[in-house]
């Protein structure tokens, strides 16, 4: 399945009309110890750039961004017990959310890994 | 993802007009060369965390954390008259300071805010003070303004400041060090010259975690040494700015610019231990009328501790609510590693300041259930 990328570090796998957003590797990373992740509500209408979810780290709160505009379909429930899964696991078991896409060509221009791992090295 | 460092006590100086440059201190190639990730803090370069903040503040509960705190003013105040001018602008009795053991003190404003919190330590000729590094050059400026031409103000530019904290810091620092007599000879707030890596070091059984520990100034040339020297004890690792937030947030210590400000008077931080007994009877330091007033009677707001429910953390800023009605605001806020929730630092009015208290703090439009809880939040642990 096709994954994209942010320049704001988020990454999202798109399967048919859905897609699952995290943070990459490299965000997680930079933002070290992550004891908290307030996830969006089921149902939750998002615009392309809004900030649903907030990661909590022992030095920050940071906003993930919406990648791409729709309806939150799912939120990653392991996360309340296991917020660390998002240090562990970034892009696979330490998911975020899902996302009924509203328009896919907002996926157009985006990042794929190739190019993003190509952005994350010039920083 | 936004990209966001809010360690408490960051100074970017990002909003000024003139950004200054920021400065290299002397064990900065030391820091890097060990995977510190370097922040701009205090308008020096400095190491944020080398493995992780969790891991680092776990270590330093548990066994020896070495804090490079180059960054704060060394000063060293002496001439003719020293003791009655530092009492003009500190509240603090000298008549009862004995020499070598560092004192806490406060440099206030004529309004009795707080300008900087400080240590203050007699030597043979003069006084040792410690001071923020945020704060440095401006309390420079207020001393040298406020003191007589008869006393002398050296700032000691060229002086390293280490930390090592924790229960086996002793253990470690014992084994490297000599001296006229054993380290252990130092108990909490006492201190002495020693001799360390072939150098001369002021060692104080102090600091600024809750742990047992000690603060040790040495020449800046000597200072990657020393630290090797230390590193090499299986006890010790390198800990960043980041742990030493937690930590201090932890043992219920106040951090200038957050907890602490010209906003701020002595009474409403809860530290009027840094008030001593017989200014209290006498006044005649800055904002006396003020502070003693609030002695007398109570100050309208309270520096407390606040215990979050759940695992969200809160930091500086957030409002704190009383039902409908504002009644305080956060200054510090994180999770603890070692209690594994919350907790934050927030001044709140009177009568919601008793333990016990239930309010509750403003986050993105929620609500967080908080209650006020006694400091520290996790025990001190000195050796006294």
């Amino acid at each position: 399945m096709p994954r994209y990328f942010t320049q704001d570090h988020e990454w999202i796998e798109v399967d048919g009309d859905t897609g699952t957003v995290g943070i990459t590797d490299y965000a997680q990373g930079q933002l070290g110890d992550i004891t908290y992740v307030d996830l969006p509500e089921v149902g939750a209408v998002l615009k392309k750039g809004d900030a649903p979810c907030v990661v909590d780290s022992v030095k920050a709160a940071s906003d993930v961004y919406a990648p791409v505009s729709g309806t939150v379909t799912d939120v990653n429930e392991a996360l309340g017990d296991e917020p660390e899964l998002v240090n562990t696991d970034p892009e696979t078991g330490g998911w975020l959310f899902r996302v009924k896409l509203a328009d896919a060509g907002e996926l157009d221009g985006m990042m794929d890994q190739a190019a993003y791992d190509a952005y994350v090295a010039g920083l | 993802m936004s990209d966001t460092y809010e360690i408490n006590g960051q100074d970017t100086g990002a909003d000024e007009a003139e950004a200054p440059v920021t400065e290299v201190l002397p064990l900065d190639a030391w820091h890097r060369a060990r995977g510190g990730r370097m922040v701009e803090f205090a308008g020096y370069w400095m190491p944020v965390q080398y493995e992780g903040i969790i891991a680092e503040h776990t270590w330093t509960r548990e066994s020896a954390g070495l804090f490079d705190v180059s960054h704060m003013g060394q000063l060293f105040i002496s001439g003719e008259g020293v003791e009655a001018a530092l009492e003009a602008v500190l509240p603090i009795d000298l008549a009862t300071l004995k020499p070598y053991g560092p004192r806490y003190s406060l440099l206030l404003d004529d309004e009795g805010g707080i300008l900087d919190d400080l240590m203050v330590t007699r030597w043979t000729e003069g006084f040792y003070l410690v001071v923020n590094g945020a704060t440095k050059w401006d309390d420079l400026g207020h001393l040298r303004e406020a003191l007589p031409d008869a006393v002398t103000i050296n700032h000691l530019e060229d002086s390293a400041l280490l930390a090592l904290q924790g229960p086996l810091a002793f253990a470690a620092l014992d084994r490297v060090v000599s001296g006229e007599y054993p380290l252990s000879a130092l108990t909490f707030m006492k201190g002495g010259q020693f001799k360390l890596a072939g150098v001369d070091a002021w060692i104080s059984r102090s600091g600024y975690t809750g742990e047992d520990g000690f603060e040790i100034s040495i020449p800046a040339e000597a200072a990657a040494a020393v630290a090797d020297l230390l590193r090499a004890q299986p006890e010790v690792k390198p800990i960043g700015l980041g742990a030493r937030d937690s930590l201090r947030l932890e043992a219920g210590l106040p951090l200038y610019g957050h907890d602490l400000s010209p906003e701020t008077s002595p009474v409403e931080a809860d530290l009027t231990f840094g008030i001593n007994k017989r200014r209290r009877a006498e006044g005649g330091f800055p904002g006396a009328t003020r502070i003693l007033a609030e002695l007398a009677n109570g100050a309208p707001r309270k520096r407390v501790g606040l215990k979050l429910e759940g695992r969200q953390a809160a930091r500086e800023g957030a409002l704190v609510f009383a039902g409908n009605e504002q009644v305080g605001v956060l200054t510090s806020g994180g999770f603890s590693p070692t209690l594994n929730h919350p907790i934050a630092m927030a001044y709140v009015t009177a009568a919601q300041a008793a333990p016990g208290t239930a309010l509750e703090i403003e986050l993105r439009g929620k609500r967080l259930p908080a209650v006020v809880v006694p400091m520290p939040f996790v025990p001190h642990r000195y050796h006294r």
